[in-house]
């Protein structure tokens, strides 16, 4: 068995060197000449005499994993102490977000967060409201990645009545809502069921 | 268009074909003997109005030029990227009709930023491993270096790569391999096993995902699965040789082989270990796929076989009939690809190309096959088939299978229409 074999190119398979009047059995005809071309396949296991702990870096403390750690899990975990209002969202929106996604948020120039006049077709584009399956999600990368020319620079209360906003504009919460910990996470977002995972697992069967 | 010639009187090959007559003595033509059409403004002729030094009329009788530090392309190769738009979130593609082999030079690697190239210097950053670990730690770029080192080459590809040609209502014709696929790039890449690094930590029970995160201004992340971290992952800190450049995640990104692009987060500064993804921005809104029957596959990080043909394409003119070499590349994230297969008959027919070595397990692999053009009106295309036995599908049997909502993983074939007069356009709405 030449190249091609056990082609899985599974971890720690070495292959055996092609013969080099052939060019190998891996369908590769001489047209590059016979060369002596040999293969070791990809493996990422660490030669036997690894130590089980090499001890290179240093230990993280519980303060320096904190200042990291801001992702938010779709259950609401990592959801940071604070409030925000709809209302007050809504003068955050139209300071900081509205010039790139529009006064009610449909009108861009960026990406369109809501679904104005969509209601009952999937996907509406990708909106929040129209396919996003988290509303933490919404938190998690507000916080992160906006406004894209001054990122990181929203304060928690900030975050939650901004996101809060939005929702409002893609009518999941009333213009009364207040955003925290608890109300954000058990929000249900109306496409959340609708997320399946890959089903595709190569093999003649086109997915 | 008005066709003009690439390269006058550089290429032995074609001043022999001019001189002796093509057909006459059978000569295999290639890209090199092709014509291309001009598209003003476009990067197609951006090189053309780039700075480069002119050739001496004979280099025998000039002393040539000292020797340098850092090197530069000859005055007749100068591909570039193409670029979508200045702005923070963009991309930029790679030439992939102006390449040989299967390395993508460093500087040509595609680009897909979501805020920006960071500026990092290696030496404050800093990569944070924490979550369901025995010891969280922080490993510093000389930290990372000092592990066993690990190589393999393999492509990275945007899974959005080729979504401009599975619309039906907007289907281009005048596109080249560079705007319609240069998505998609093949590095040798080095760093350390993600593996490596979990041993270390100690991954508890129980975990099942990891979240990698990038150190950019988007704060890029994605959760991957535990089990492609402890199988191929890698956190790669070489590319071709040198460190990894700024574009590609410099000082350290993570490795995916085989999966999509935006999972592999650049710039990376955190690796969370959890029992669950965490449903970014990236894995919900954005690169998942609705499916005709109303659902949308996410997580679908598998870059499926696919294939181009990369000569002859647009913006390409075939001078002559006869003899023509047709080239291209196929690759898979499912292993090796096992198979191309072109036909010159518009699909009726399909016969073997020549795989040209090496065939590596997700990477990027040429072909090529020699055709003898009759000069009629044609459309040729690739099929690409990997070692599980998946063929490159037609465009309907994807939307057979998914439907049309979704330009994600649009890996089906790719076709070019030849014209009688030897112009090359995109063919696949001739196949509609």
């Amino acid at each position: 068995m030449g190249c091609a074999g056990g082609a899985g190119a599974l971890l720690g398979v070495v292959l055996a060197a092609c013969a080099p009047d052939t060019g190998g059995d891996t369908g590769v005809a001489g047209t590059a000449g016979p060369g002596s071309h040999s293969e070791v396949a990809f493996s990422g296991s660490l030669p036997d005499q690894a130590p089980e702990r090499f001890g290179f870096g240093a230990p993280a403390s519980a303060d320096r994993i904190a200042l990291w750690d801001i992702d938010i899990k779709p259950d609401g975990e990592g959801l940071p102490p604070g409030s925000g209002s709809v209302a007050e969202g809504q003068r955050i929106y139209e300071l900081s977000c509205l010039q790139c996604h529009g006064p009610t948020g449909t009108e861009g120039p960026n990406d369109r967060l809501t679904t104005a006049g969509e209601w009952g077709q999937w996907p509406a584009g990708r909106t929040v409201g129209g396919y996003w399956p988290y509303a933490t999600t919404l938190f998690d990368y507000t916080r992160k990645a906006m406004p894209q020319t001054t990122p990181g620079t929203l304060g928690d209360d900030e975050v939650y009545a901004v996101v809060g906003y939005v929702l409002h504009l893609s009518g999941l919460v009333p213009a009364g809502a207040v955003m925290d910990a608890e109300s954000l996470a058990a929000i249900e977002m109306p496409y959340r069921d609708r997320f399946v995972p890959d089903d595709r697992k190569g093999g003649p069967e086109i997915r | 268009m008005k066709p003009t010639r690439k390269r006058p009187n550089l290429s032995r090959r074609a001043w022999l074909a001019t001189a002796s007559g093509t057909a006459a003595t059978g000569l295999v033509m290639t890209r090199w003997d092709a014509l291309k059409a001009t598209t003003p403004g476009s990067a197609v002729s951006s090189a053309a109005v780039r700075q480069v030094p002119a050739a001496s009329a004979d280099p025998t009788k000039i002393p040539g030029r000292f020797v340098s530090e850092v090197g530069r392309r000859a005055t007749g190769e100068q591909p570039v990227r193409l670029v979508r738009t200045l702005a923070l979130s963009s991309s930029s593609r790679t030439p992939l009709q102006d390449l040989q082999g299967t390395i993508t030079p460093s500087d040509l690697h595609f680009e897909r930023h979501h805020a920006g190239i960071p500026e990092i210097a290696a030496e404050e950053h800093e990569l944070l491993v924490h979550g369901m670990v025995e010891r969280p730690m922080v490993f510093r770029m000389a930290d990372l270096r000092r592990y066993p080192q690990m190589s393999r080459i393999c492509f990275v590809e945007c899974s959005g790569n080729g979504g401009g040609a599975y619309n039906r209502n907007r289907m281009p014709t005048t596109i080249t391999p560079q705007q319609l696929d240069g998505l998609l790039s093949t590095s040798e890449w080095a760093g350390v096993m993600l593996s490596t690094i979990l041993r270390e930590v100690g991954v508890r029970p129980g975990a099942s995902w990891i979240l990698a995160e990038g150190g950019d201004a988007a704060v890029m992340s994605r959760s991957v699965p535990l089990e492609k971290a402890m199988d191929d992952a890698m956190l790669a800190y070489g590319q071709n040789g040198e460190a990894i450049r700024p574009e590609q995640g410099y000082p350290v990104r993570l490795l995916l082989p085989g999966w999509e692009g935006n999972a592999q987060v650049k710039w990376l500064r955190r690796i969370e270990i959890s029992d669950r993804p965490t449903m970014t921005r990236d894995e919900t809104s954005r690169y998942t796929d609705p499916l005709k029957d109303g659902t949308a596959r996410q997580f679908s990080f598998v870059m499926d076989a696919k294939s181009l043909i990369t000569f002859p394409s647009y913006p390409y003119v075939l001078p002559d009939r006869g003899w023509w070499e047709i080239e291209g590349l196929a690759w898979t994230g499912r292993g090796r690809i096992t198979r191309v297969e072109v036909s010159t008959d518009g699909g009726r027919s399909w016969a073997d190309a020549v795989l040209q070595p090496p065939v590596l397990s997700k990477s990027t692999v040429r072909f090529r096959h020699l055709w003898n053009w009759d000069g009629r009106e044609t459309v040729i295309l690739s099929r690409a088939t990997d070692e599980t036995g998946y063929v490159q599908p037609t465009v309907h049997q994807l939307w057979d299978a998914r439907g049309e909502g979704t330009a994600y993983h649009q890996n089906h074939q790719r076709a070019w229409k030849i014209a009688s007069d030897g112009a090359v356009t995109f063919g696949l709405g001739d196949l509609l």
